[in-house]
């Protein structure tokens, strides 16, 4: 009967954590450069959070007249005004700055409306005031913190502290690591992509929590093992399971990247993007920061009477 | 381990049977489901504004407004009860950023009474609790015979929420005029209104019915005073005000600031027709009170010019030419029929209590909404696809379990949505797709620990105990860490973002169970029948 390949065969020995110098530089790489990009290029905020306008139109000829719209638009003095295709030929995005005023606001749209007429089809309009963005930005970034401290106490909770600290610490990593991605490409940074981030976090914690839990376990198992020899048989031996789990998401994924369309292609780009990098920091960050937060290795663990029966069993 | 009670196999195909059959109605299209026999459920998921087209618009009640209405109204108060005392006063003002009346009152020996009298402008707060034991104002007194009568937060609270929920039925009639199915209007926060309406086309009109205060007023023209004057100089008696009128451009009108009649009075509006011009009108109807109190103010004022007033814009002033003693009447001012019928439709469904302020607003045309749904199916499907074969290449039999396991996951999924009535979004779509991710995880960790207990010598049946007792701690850790993140993006999150959370969690949630105990049993099943030497995995 078909058994399957193995992808990853059974006893690899992969070096990770013994890379380490290299890895580390990567690493913080990693985590440096995407906050540069931030810093120097910035990032491309949606109206979400900077409040504005977003017209998304789809003219009846085959190809639209940017050109036309953009001088239609740029005459009607609302400040900053993008034009830009989307997707498709006769498809077009505009994006008006934020007004001074809610009613301004409102205003705009049905300017847009009257000069650009009404046979073209106004396929989205999304309009956020100044009250909203600023409440949006003040969300999103409270719902970040409080998911990494949800999870951070969680993992505590079920492990020893140097695996919170260990994760949150990826966690950043991983996050920097996505914001970057939508500073490089300039993808439109607004409420999905706080979901993207949110699901990032959750999907590669997921991760990190089956790598601690190897780690854990062979604690107990190889009492004399010299900690990087035991980190790496803990990867090792959860690489194949690291890598399939991460193939399989990053397959189903995949798709709503290439045929999703344009409505979600930032977030499906970025939840991929999330699943590599996720990869990456369970093996390579989270792990060997056990090194450097010297993981306990009784771990309080002797104290109980039914663990130390299930550590006699294991080294029988 | 491997051995199945009766009673959970059950409940598992109980569950996994449900699961199906709630989520069948969605593979059809609506029209063959009116056809199916009527025991079969119905319910189809309902597809979030994103999908289906339509209009998000979040209004914000202008609070300054409401409380600079209730100074007003406090103001006039205090001066009713001060007249009726026949207290003599001064100095009667108002101050909207301390949210302030203060009277003086000129004799000290009438002080005392209107204080007490003041005193009582003050009432309970009251809840849907009862009693909460605050009042609306703090009345206090204040240096030289002064009285200050301030609002109270919790009056003010009292006070938005009695506004908002006359708004939420005030726009709810006025949504309704569009016949429209389902639309959705509620409460948000403190001093906000979330409108919902799936499929609707113009949303210009939909944002001009709501925006609309629909505050009418009958009122009289003061014939006496020069209109030309008194826009030059700016000076208007004290009991006129300079109105315009909505034409562009728009004619000045001097007029009284006694109301006569208002739009509370009126039971009903229809748009039609003068039967002499052809021009679109609106037809109103009094209540008695109304009918009565226009009838002795047209009799009074029989060959002078009235006004009516909406919103603070003069729309028509006719003079009298007869008492109007039916309690009927029209309203003509060169209306488009369009304009006429919405109109009759503000005014029946009475004012709303301030101005209301679109803060948010999310539009999306059907078509798009169509193209979202083909481009998010295609994806889903493709995806699903690449993951069955991935599973199947990658693990055999085994991955054929896991795909089956999958596939009743999302069964569960479209059938728990269905049940809930929770809408589907394309972020919703995506939480689908990484579900599937997510729940074959589950599958990738107990076969890997299958494969390393049968590495070590397991016998077939030990390898799948084992493998299966040992992955299910690390599943659950591993879950509840996405369920962290999903559950507080379900809390930050509104509309489409939401959507994504809520199927992602019943995703999660559903393949705890599909993953583990559905594969488990079509394992154990499996093991029974074949009695295999060795696992083919």
């Amino acid at each position: 009967m078909f058994t399957g390949i193995h992808f990853i065969p059974p006893d690899t020995k992969i070096g990770f954590v013994r890379l380490r110098t290299i890895t580390w530089v990567i690493s913080a790489l990693l985590t440096i450069v995407p906050l540069l990009l931030v810093w120097k290029v910035g990032l491309n905020f949606g109206i979400d959070f900077q409040g504005g306008t977003l017209i998304e139109i789809q003219t009846k000829e085959s190809v639209a007249d940017l050109g036309d719209i953009r001088t239609k638009v740029h005459g009607l003095d609302l400040g900053e005004v993008q034009v830009q295709e989307f997707g498709a030929p006769n498809a077009v995005l505009i994006r008006i700055a934020a007004q001074p005023t809610e009613k301004e606001q409102q205003d705009s749209i049905s300017k847009v409306k009257q000069v650009l007429g009404d046979q073209i089809d106004y396929r989205r309009i999304e309009v956020v005031g100044p009250t909203v963005s600023s409440e949006l930005i003040a969300g999103g970034t409270v719902a970040v913190v409080i998911a990494m401290i949800g999870i951070l106490l969680y993992i505590w909770f079920r492990f020893e502290w140097q695996f919170a600290v260990a994760a949150i610490a990826s966690l950043v990593h991983d996050v920097t690591g996505t914001i970057g991605l939508y500073s490089l490409l300039q993808l439109e940074f607004n409420l999905s992509s706080i979901a993207a981030i949110l699901t990032i976090i959750g999907y590669s914690l997921n991760d990190k929590v089956v790598i601690f839990d190897r780690i854990r376990e062979n604690l107990r198992k190889y009492r004399k093992m010299p900690l990087t020899e035991l980190l790496d048989l803990s990867v090792n031996e959860t690489l194949s399971r690291t890598v399939l789990t991460h193939v399989t998401t990053f397959l189903a994924m995949m798709p709503f990247v290439l045929v999703g369309g344009e409505a979600i292609f930032g977030f499906a780009l970025a939840m991929v993007w999330g699943i590599v990098i996720g990869a990456y920091s369970s093996i390579y960050v989270a792990a060997p920061l056990q090194l450097i937060l010297g993981v306990k290795r009784d771990g309080g663990m002797t104290a109980a009477p039914t663990k130390t029966k299930a550590e006699a069993r294991a080294r029988a | 381990m491997l051995h199945f009670p009766q009673w959970k196999l059950i409940v598992v195909f109980g569950v996994v049977l449900a699961g199906l059959i709630f989520a069948l109605p969605n593979v059809f299209p609506r029209t063959t489901m009116e056809t199916m026999p009527g025991w079969l459920p119905h319910k189809q998921v309902s597809l979030g504004l994103d999908l289906q087209g339509g209009a998000h618009l979040l209004y914000q009640l202008d609070e300054e407004e409401m409380i600079e209405d209730w100074l007003n109204k406090l103001r006039d108060d205090v001066r009713e009860t001060l007249r009726k005392d026949r207290t003599p006063y001064t100095d009667l003002t108002q101050n909207l950023t301390t949210r302030t009346v203060s009277v003086k009152i000129r004799e000290t020996a009438d002080f005392e009474k209107a204080y007490e009298d003041l005193r009582k402008l003050s009432v309970p707060v009251s809840n849907t609790f009862g009693l909460t034991g605050a009042h609306t104002l703090d009345v206090s007194r204040s240096g030289d015979n002064g009285v200050l009568l301030k609002a109270t937060d919790a009056g003010l609270t009292q006070r938005m929420d009695s506004a908002i929920q006359a708004s939420i039925e005030t726009i709810r009639r006025r949504v309704d005029a569009f016949g429209t199915t389902e639309p959705s209007i509620q409460r948000q926060g403190r001093n906000r209104v979330l409108v919902q309406v799936p499929g609707i086309s113009d949303v210009e009109r939909l944002k001009r019915l709501i925006g609309e205060t629909g505050k009418l007023e009958f009122r009289m023209v003061d014939a006496s005073a020069s209109v030309q004057q008194e826009v030059e100089s700016k000076q208007v008696p004290v009991d006129d005000e300079l109105l315009y009128s909505k034409d562009d451009p728009p004619q000045p009108y001097v007029i009284k600031k006694q109301v006569l009649v208002s739009g509370e009075n009126l039971v009903d509006a229809q748009p039609g027709f003068d039967q002499r011009t052809n021009e679109p009108i609106v037809t109103f109807r009094f209540d008695a009170t109304g009918a009565k109190r226009f009838a002795r103010a047209t009799q009074e004022n029989v060959g002078l010019p009235f006004a009516i007033i909406l919103d603070g814009k003069v729309v028509s002033a006719p003079v009298i030419r007869e008492p109007i003693l039916g309690g009927s009447g029209q309203i003509s001012g060169n209306f488009t029929v369009a304009e006429a019928s919405d109109l009759a439709v503000t005014l029946r469904s009475g004012a709303l209590p301030a101005k209301l302020t679109v803060i948010e607003e999310r539009t999306v045309g059907a078509s798009l909404g169509a193209d979202s749904i083909a481009q998010g199916k295609r994806a889903t499907l493709l995806g699903l696809l690449l993951v069955v074969i991935f599973m199947f290449v990658a693990y055999g039999l085994f991955g054929v379990f896991a795909n089956i396991a999958l596939l009743v996951n999302i069964a569960i999924i479209f059938s728990v949505l269905s049940l809930i009535g929770s809408t589907l979004t394309l972020p919703g779509i995506a939480g689908i797709v990484l579900t599937m991710g997510i729940a074959v995880d589950a599958n990738v960790l107990i076969n890997e620990r299958i494969r390393e207990e049968v590495h070590s010598g397991k016998s077939p049946v030990a390898a799948i105990e084992a493998g299966y007792r040992r992955a299910m701690t690390t599943i659950i850790d591993s879950n509840m860490t996405t369920l962290i993140s999903t559950l507080v993006l379900f809390w930050l999150g509104s509309g489409a973002v939401r959507g994504f959370a809520v199927t992602l969690t019943i995703g999660i949630l559903a393949s705890m169970f599909t993953a583990v105990t559905v594969t488990r049993l079509m394992v154990s099943y499996w093991l029974r029948w074949v009695r295999p030497v060795a696992l083919p995995i």
